[in-house]
């Protein structure tokens, strides 16, 4: 952090409801990563209020921050941010562990969450044995495995190859159908328009904000 | 905080980052090895400095002649002052308040031969004041007594090392042996605590050594031991007394510092016990500065591994870990591995010294090296607490950074 701040965003009014799947795109530098980052408690605000599952979030200290996070919210990242001495099962079981679950639970949830990723078989292999959307798949396993009210994925699908990329998408859909908020960055069109609603960002304002009608991925995994 | 869960997550990160663990316990362990050996080998040196002056008698005067300085009385410079048996007499008539033991020595290389066994040794000429002033242990037998002082009596006593070389298993009481061509008749086997340098003499009487000389009656020492109750000052006025005397008898300028030495053995050892206290914080020294070389060298590899580890905690904290459990987690990890490595290390270090035993002692002097415990488990804890303070400080840091910037942190 240096000590000259950068305005990246310049008044954002958004309001997503429950069960939405939110596609935020944008060139580069129109503050979409930062809009994520904000939501996702990992980055403050200089101004303005966020309200999550009707909690104001506010004066958060990294204590508190590190709760939120755990209880309301999972992450997917482009670089998928897998421990790598950590197999699949345990990565999963990462966030249980700080939710204060027994070691047997723990295991049990990780592998229910692997199962619903198609990745049971591969539990107990590391992340460099994986490919790349396994390797996505064990991240969004992992931000599931906590139950939190929305999911942020960053460029969920930006390392990923298009085949590989639809699977993921289609992995998102899936989970958006049983009822939970997702919000995807991202620059591609294709991906942005697999999702319910495209949020538009330039130069740190809302410039766009659509419903539009959503691209169903074939299931196939 | 130290619930079974949390160690079963230290255990499961430390046996997967095997490099990581084993560099950082490997600098510890090393650091206390290394600590306890130099502490060890200090405490053998000065073992071997107190060996070597506590094996004789402290209460001990010892006079050498040797060439004078100063012309003096119709003599020249430069003349050589020889001690003899006359002299022996006249201390023992003059000083009966002082003495308690006086007695010659000659010392004398030569060839011993036993059967086929011979080897080179030196043979003190003495007399049975001898025993006591170097505290001559008998093993077996006696040692030279009056009667062999009288009648020159061709009996010798022999060094352990000396029956050992050339009698092995054989009992050599009685037995004759060839001493520089003169045949002489063991009549004790003795030991001295000053090791086995002091056990290669072999003792025989003065007298016998002076008529084996053509009959003459010279010695080249004198050793004297005063009474003890007359203390240090009682001590040094004696050999303020003697020395006069000595000057006097052998026509020696009073002021010449040559001519007549006198040593005396309580001053030398007053003198060798703080050459061995300078030693002894010497080796303080350079094991403290081992210590701290341990001390630093934890320390960056605490900062190495919490830097390698910061994408991974950013990790964690985006999936909840607040920044005290990811402290506390980096904390518990080294202070586990250095502690364990700490007692290998200590463990190690402790073992070797203990194998090593006296094996140094004739090559290196450095006599039963040991550390005592407590030293060693304090040093070993320090180490530990400043590994700990070590990682805390890079660890602290870590889990203040936002996640973000951590995971950014490719």
């Amino acid at each position: 952090m240096g000590s000259n701040s950068l305005h990246v965003l310049k008044g954002i009014n958004l309001q997503i409801e429950k069960g939405e799947l939110v596609a935020i795109m944008g060139s580069s530098g129109s503050g979409k990563s930062t809009l994520l980052n904000i939501l996702g408690m990992l980055d403050n605000a200089d101004d303005g209020s966020y309200h999550l599952d009707d909690v104001l979030i506010e004066n958060l200290d990294e204590k508190k921050a590190a709760k939120y996070r755990n209880k309301f919210l999972g992450f997917v990242f482009q670089s998928f941010n897998l421990i790598n001495y950590k197999n699949a099962l345990e990565n999963v079981a990462l966030p249980l562990y700080y939710q204060g679950l027994a070691r047997k639970e723990r295991q049990k949830h990780a592998l229910e969450y692997l199962d619903n990723v198609s990745l049971k078989p591969w539990a107990t292999h590391l992340p460099s044995e994986l490919s790349g959307g396994q390797k996505q798949r064990v991240a969004i396993a992992r931000a599931m495995a906590s139950r939190p009210k929305v999911l942020l994925a960053d460029e969920p699908t930006g390392a990923l190859d298009s085949t590989t990329s639809y699977e993921i998408m289609g992995l998102i859909q899936k989970i958006n159908n049983e009822g939970k908020t997702i919000l995807v960055v991202t620059h591609e069109d294709d991906i942005a328009n697999m999702c319910k609603r495209i949020v538009k960002l330039k130069d740190g304002i809302i410039v766009e904000d659509k419903k539009i009608k959503q691209i169903i991925v074939k299931q196939n995994v | 905080m130290f619930s079974r869960d949390t160690w079963t997550e230290i255990f499961d990160t430390i046996s997967k980052n095997k490099l990581r663990t084993f560099l950082s316990g490997f600098t510890v362990a090393i650091g206390i090895f290394i600590f306890i050996i130099l502490t060890g080998f200090g405490n053998g040196l000065t073992n071997t400095f107190q060996s070597f002056f506590g094996d004789d008698a402290t209460n001990i005067l010892r006079v050498f002649p040797n060439r004078t300085s100063k012309p003096y009385k119709g003599y020249k410079a430069k003349r050589r002052i020889e001690l003899d048996n006359s002299d022996l007499a006249d201390i023992k008539l003059n000083f009966p308040l002082f003495l308690e033991g006086i007695t010659p020595r000659i010392s004398r290389g030569a060839v011993v031969k036993y059967k086929n066994n011979s080897d080179n040794y030196q043979t003190r000429g003495v007399g049975p004041a001898h025993q006591a002033a170097e505290k001559t242990i008998l093993m077996k037998g006696r040692f030279i007594n009056e009667d062999d002082i009288k009648n020159k009596t061709k009996y010798i006593v022999i060094g352990r090392r000396v029956a050992l070389d050339l009698f092995g298993e054989e009992d050599p009481m009685g037995k004759f042996i060839d001493v520089g061509d003169t045949v002489f008749k063991i009549i004790g086997v003795f030991q001295d605590s000053g090791g086995e340098y002091e056990e290669s003499y072999l003792y025989i009487p003065y007298t016998t050594r002076q008529l084996i000389e053509k009959g003459n009656d010279k010695v080249d020492q004198i050793i004297l031991s005063y009474k003890p109750s007359i203390g240090y000052t009682g001590a040094m006025e004696f050999e303020k007394k003697l020395r006069l005397f000595l000057k006097n008898k052998k026509s020696i300028d009073p002021t010449d510092q040559s001519g007549i030495f006198i040593r005396n053995v309580s001053e030398d050892l007053k003198r060798n016990q703080q050459f061995a206290g300078v030693l002894q914080y010497i080796v303080l020294f350079v094991a403290i500065g081992t210590l701290i070389a341990g001390i630093i060298g934890i320390s960056n590899i605490m900062v190495f591994v919490v830097k390698e580890r910061t994408k991974e905690l950013g990790i964690r904290k985006a999936l909840g870990a607040t920044p005290k459990s990811v402290i506390s987690m980096i904390l518990q990890e080294s202070i586990f591995i250095t502690i364990i490595s700490g007692y290998f290390g200590l463990f190690s270090g402790m073992l070797v010294l203990r194998n090593i035993g006296s094996a140094l002692e004739e090559d290196y002097f450095i006599k039963d090296p040991s550390i005592d415990l407590s030293t060693a488990i304090i040093s070993t804890i320090i180490l530990v607490i400043f590994g700990a303070v070590a990682g805390y400080i890079p660890a602290k840091r870590a889990a203040s950074i936002k996640p973000i910037v951590a995971l950014r942190d490719e």
